[in-house]
């Protein structure tokens, strides 16, 4: 928020002043209320490893965060070119594979990764477009740079809280809303609808769309329903579809209906028992047949897990390069990739000062933070590494951009990341905001839901 | 709607009324056993066991069939499937698995009663508290329905909860007439005679029929009037007629593929309950009536399982 101690930055003097008229008692309230609310309505996440099915609430904080116009449309460009060079990627390795071919990037890199899915190879999609909803998290490294953490291409989630964050500050705060011009973000649904709707296999009828939901159990479930309910389509499981004859069905107190887009949320392993595991049972037997045949699209598509993760990341910038000869407008965070024995022994050496992350981990598990570590920790993390280099890249500890936080002590500035939504069909689209995490902790670096992160609005402003 | 969508609605709506007619018919029991003759003691705690099916799993447990027993075994045992404590717990599942096709005050209220009754004490329903707590489980049903009435679109949503209210109910009210008509008139003679007052007004009240009795027939209580009245009449809301009429209304907009037999079935019932004499009724025999009233409606469950929810 600041660009140095005394001096606010512009965008947040609206804020700052509000916040100094502000009684710190009235802030409080307003955070119990939310509280309140949120339980109320039930936006609620689901534990993993919770036998009790414990549903716990996302900490919400009521500041938000700020970011100028001008800055976002940057964002814009970066994320739209990022994503373009991503979808042109994922559609180039499932047919001709000229990146290989050029060797811009090693072709055991994309072909031997566990995500690359030879289900895939030929089939030509709409659009050529893989990666339909997008959510690239960025952050800002304080000196106003911004970077790439991470490319989310498989199941994204985190798009209701951008909304219902959104809606709560309205209704906590409606006098916020009138100093300043805050851009809307509740038309998100009709653009998802939009875009679902772009990549319908048949043109010729209304396509009918579906979100398919492993079910109550998820823990990103509360996102599903809200995305079905707000778009207007059917919520399906897995045992609500059937595929006849090469189409895809839902089964309804009328009778089938035909499905022509599956917005899913279940990972590619589980989403055909007869093509991929067979012991899931969250999927439709036979989706993958009518899937390939054309007859239904799935959004995202299945493989796109080969461009997002951590091995393939360093690369994309010279993916930009390669398929739209643009210099990339977004950094990528300086990672070594620790199968290189030079990159292994640096990070080695540095185990301290470095964040080190599994290729395909993800919610901020089975990570080693360097500097917030002990020496036992390290020795520990060393040792796994050691038997597995292939399985980890590093990365430094960048000084990240902090946004003031209500905390138990009052206001104190705290490490954001920003996620914003890139959803590509015909057209690319995305609502001016983003879901912004924010690390509860103090000093803390680790956003992620899972481990006591908690969210805030995220305005882009005039 | 999604078949599966609409089955957890139906059941949901079934279990909440299934749960109250436990309660009515825990209530009357127990209201037997204070105040009934003793020589009827036994059948009167057999009953409730008999109506629900339960009398097997009963005796499994190897208890002896007390008040106190028979309580906890169809209020709060968590591993009968028609306790009122399961019942309670698999509505409000099935209520959360579709939270976002019903209303939230629907959900709120499902989730209340069943977080009220699972930190409830056990021996809160046994000695002076039982009234208190069947009370309080036919006001949750209560409010529940009204609760739907008021606040749910008119749709397939708004029709699945009636056709499952309605379809338990005639189930029920068709088990206890059936159950109690055996146990209160021992011999075919005694049809048209006016005894067991309290035992009458007992079965009366537990379908809520003691006021309707009073302002319909101004008159002694009769054996064949009260079996016209929960059979017959269709302003009797919990009478066999009634709930076909209020299944017929939520059938009749759903347009399924392949429902005819089940639309048939539910005409042909209420059309036999409609174009209906109750001495004719006695004449073919009371229990062969029911019996025969009670196969159908399973039936007809069966038949609405297949057409619109899904295979079972």
């Amino acid at each position: 928020m600041h660009a140095a101690p005394e001096n606010v930055r512009a965008h947040y003097r609206a804020l700052a002043q509000w916040l100094a008229e502000t009684p710190p008692e009235r802030l409080l309230e307003k955070r119990r209320e939310a509280d309140l609310l949120f339980h109320r309505v039930g936006i609620t996440f689901a534990v993993y490893g919770d036998t009790q099915g414990t549903e716990r609430l996302i900490p919400f904080d009521t500041i938000p965060r700020i970011i100028p116009q001008a800055e976002w449309e940057l964002l814009v460009r970066g994320l739209k070119q990022r994503v373009a060079a991503l979808n042109r990627f994922l559609h180039d390795v499932y047919h001709g594979q000229e990146i290989l071919k050029a060797g811009v990037i090693p072709a055991e890199q994309v072909l031997a990764n566990e995500a690359y899915q030879v289900a895939m190879l030929g089939l030509d999609l709409p659009h050529q477009v893989y990666s339909h909803v997008s959510g690239v998290d960025l952050i800002r490294h304080e000196d106003g740079t911004w970077y790439v953490l991470e490319d989310n291409l498989r199941t994204p989630s985190g798009v209701s809280y951008m909304i219902e964050d959104r809606k709560m500050m309205m209704r906590l705060f409606p006098e916020l809303f009138e100093r300043q011009h805050v851009h809307p973000v509740e038309h998100y649904p009709a653009l998802l609808l939009e875009t679902l709707r772009s990549i319908a296999p048949n043109a010729m009828h209304e396509a009918s769309v579906a979100v398919l939901t492993p079910g109550q159990y998820n823990s990103a479930y509360f996102e599903h329903a809200f995305l079905a309910q707000q778009m207007g389509v059917e919520l399906v499981e897995g045992p609500d579809l059937y595929v006849k004859d090469g189409f895809v069905y839902m089964r309804t107190t009328g009778g089938r209906q035909r499905v022509d887009v599956i917005y899913r949320r279940v990972d590619d392993a589980f989403l055909d028992p007869l093509a991929f595991r067979e012991d899931s049972l969250l999927g439709v037997p036979g989706l993958l047949s009518a899937y390939r045949a054309g007859n239904v699209s799935l959004a995202n598509a299945i493989g796109t897990g080969v461009a997002d993760d951590k091995s393939t990341y360093p690369y994309v910038p010279d993916m930009i390069r390669f398929y739209l000869g643009e210099e990339p407008l977004l950094a990528n965070v300086p990672t070594w990739q620790c199968k290189r024995a030079e990159d292994l022994a640096y990070v080695m050496g540095h185990l301290s000062e470095l964040v080190v992350k599994e290729v395909q981990g993800s919610g901020g598990y089975g990570m080693l933070i360097g500097p917030a570590s002990t020496s036992a920790q390290i020795d520990a993390f060393r040792a796994r590494l050691q038997a597995n280099p292939a399985n980890y890249i590093a990365q430094p500890t960048l000084s990240l951009s902090t946004c003031p936080t209500f905390v138990e002590r009052g206001i104190a500035p705290r490490h954001v990341d920003l996620r914003p939504f890139v959803l590509s069909g015909r057209e690319v689209k995305l609502v001016p905001g983003g879901l912004t995490r924010v690390a509860l902790k103090e000093s803390s670096l680790v956003v992620n839901s899972s481990q006591g992160g908690g969210t805030k609005d995220t305005w882009v402003v005039d | 709607m999604l078949s599966r969508v609409a089955d957890r609605i139906f059941w949901m709506s079934r279990q909440m009324e299934r749960a109250e007619n436990m309660a009515r018919i825990l209530g009357v029991t127990a209201n037997m056993v204070l105040f009934g003759a003793k020589d009827r003691q036994e059948q009167n705690l057999l009953a409730p066991l008999t109506i629900t099916g339960t009398a097997q799993a009963f005796e499994e447990r190897n208890q002896s069939l007390t008040l106190e027993a028979l309580v906890a075994f169809l209020a709060f045992d968590e591993a009968n499937p028609s306790s009122i404590y399961s019942c309670l717990r698999d509505a409000r599942d099935n209520a959360n698995e579709v939270r976002w096709q019903i209303t939230s005050e629907m959900w709120e209220t499902l989730n209340a009663t069943w977080l009220e009754v699972r930190g409830m004490r056990r021996d809160r329903a046994i000695g002076s508290g039982a009234t208190q707590f069947f009370d309080w489980v036919k006001e949750r049903s209560h409010l529940f329905r009204g609760v739907t009435y008021g606040t749910i679109v008119r749709g397939e949503a708004f029709n699945f909860s009636r056709m499952g209210t309605f379809l338990e109910r005639a189930d029920n009210t068709a088990r206890i007439l059936d159950v109690k008509y055996h146990i209160l008139l021992p011999t075919v003679q005694d049809v048209g005679g006016a005894l067991d007052f309290y035992q009458w007004t007992a079965l009366l009240r537990s379908v809520s029929a003691f006021e309707t009795y009073r302002a319909l027939y101004r008159d002694q209580i009769f054996p064949i009037k009260v079996a016209e009245l929960l059979i017959l009449e269709q302003r009797m809301p919990r009478s066999l007629a009634a709930c076909f009429d209020q299944i017929n209304h939520a059938l009749e907009p759903i347009e399924g593929q392949h429902d005819h037999a089940v639309k048939r079935l539910a005409v042909e019932l209420l059309a036999r309950l409609t174009h209906a004499d109750v001495e004719e009724i006695f004449q073919g025999g009371l229990h062969e009536f029911l019996t025969s009233v009670l196969a159908d409606i399973i039936e007809l469950g069966n038949r609405i399982q297949r057409a619109y929810l899904g295979a079972v």
